[in-house]
């Protein structure tokens, strides 16, 4: 990403979009508050640290879990996780022999409810092409190095159900509360470009 | 359609380069919030739904595909949209409900779900054998050319979903949805780093290998 001085005159791009934003609130055909709340929504509310909620509880609470892996998207609407782009969640279990991958080669399907909006890279052109087809070169590209018994299976999210995956809690954590383990959870760990974070490495 | 949205297994793409988590923002630029905001404001009235969106950016020629970045691409398939459903036109002459803050909460919480009653009962079961149809449509689909043709195994059955080749022309209704499981030297030959690649398919994308 560029940035730009703050004298740049506005890019063509800019302009553009506030040409039609500015066509379509005097058309009457969207409502300038409810714009609002949209971006509000997404950029403030929704987020992995919803999706981090869910592994954790998955981590300390057996029950839970097995609810989650049988069926996650009524057990996380329990959270008060529900919404677009989540209608239809499963959530999928990383062992100590498989190693799960979530991708759209398609465009960019994702799990909102959970994870919030996508990040760039899961968007971009090279992780949607390679994901399926070399994710050992792709998980390495995120420092990621998985021993070459752990079989990867990768979820390519072509229809509206959405993949999330459940890492492998990390040794060492035993006594950590469902609420210090939150911390270890990322969210390039629940699409399953990295494992979850090293305790050691995390203030508890 | 095949066309340079269909990524899957293509080569020469370069590195990923990803931003590190935690210092990535949820949009880089005020521009791509506003398009953000208005394409899922514009999609709330209900002229279009998430698969004619998809086709609408699919249908860009592929240089610009690949050249945009992600939101250019949605700003590009919903102007397409705007002036093929004509929105301005039939806001001025029978108007639209245009839903206001509360609404808009009420939608994005709300969802859509693409779960549909069983019209029939599903051809396949879990562990069948089948292989993915080479079909060549040119309209929207969901079926990615790098498994066309290769043969998986039934995963998962899903139940009847809004099929989306049909819903991209308008159509509401509903196919069994299955999760196929294939391995990945029968998509991507010998030199395969997955072990397996599961893919959600359609039951009109597939048929059933007979043994």
């Amino acid at each position: 990403m560029t940035s730009h001085d703050h004298t740049d005159p506005p890019s063509e791009l800019t302009l553009r979009v506030k040409a039609l934003e500015t066509l379509l609130l005097e058309k009457g055909l969207v409502d300038p508050a409810a714009l609002d709340a949209i971006i509000e929504t997404y950029e403030h509310k929704v987020g992995p640290h919803n999706g981090a909620q869910v592994v954790a509880r998955a981590w300390t609470n057996p029950e839970f879990k097995t609810a989650l892996l049988q069926d996650a998207s009524a057990t996380v609407t329990g959270m008060g996780f529900t919404g677009r782009q989540g209608e239809h969640l499963k959530v999928v279990e990383n062992t100590a022999t498989t190693h799960n991958l979530v991708v759209c080669t398609l465009c960019s399907c994702y799990p909102w409810t959970v994870l919030g909006l996508p990040p760039v890279w899961y968007k971009s052109a090279p992780y949607r092409a390679r994901a399926v087809s070399e994710p050992r070169s792709v998980l390495a590209e995120f420092g990621t190095e998985l021993e070459p018994n752990v079989n990867i299976r990768v979820w390519d999210s072509t229809s509206e159900m959405r993949y999330l995956v459940l890492p492998m809690r990390p040794p060492g954590t035993e006594d950590w509360s469902e609420e210090q383990l939150r911390t270890l959870v990322t969210r390039n760990a629940m699409i399953g470009v990295e494992l979850a974070l090293d305790p050691d490495e995390v203030a508890k | 359609m095949n066309g340079a949205h269909d990524l899957g297994g293509k080569h020469g793409l370069g590195p990923i380069n990803p931003e590190p988590e935690t210092d990535e923002p949820v949009f880089h630029a005020e521009w791509e919030r506003r398009v953000f905001g208005l394409t899922l404001a514009t999609g709330m009235l209900g002229c279009w739904n998430i698969d004619e969106s998809r086709y609408a950016r699919e249908r860009q020629h592929p240089l610009d595909y690949l050249n945009n970045s992600y939101y250019e691409n949605w700003l590009a398939g919903l102007q397409h949209l705007l002036e093929e459903k004509r929105l301005a036109e039939k806001q001025a002459s029978a108007g639209l409900r245009i839903p206001d803050e509360a609404a808009a909460r009420k939608i994005l919480a709300g969802g859509s779900p693409t779960a549909l009653p069983a019209e029939s009962a599903a051809k396949f079961s879990r562990g069948d054998r089948v292989r993915v149809r080479k079909i060549q449509h040119r309209g929207h689909t969901r079926a990615p050319a790098y498994a066309q043709g290769a043969i998986g195994e039934i995963a998962d059955c899903y139940g009847c979903h809004i099929y989306a080749d049909d819903h991209a022309r308008g159509i509401r209704r509903g196919e069994p949805l299955y999760c196929v499981a294939f391995a990945g030297v029968e998509l991507f030959g010998p030199d395969a780093q997955a072990h397996e690649v599961r893919i959600d398919l359609w039951e009109p994308y597939l048929e059933h290998l007979t043994p």
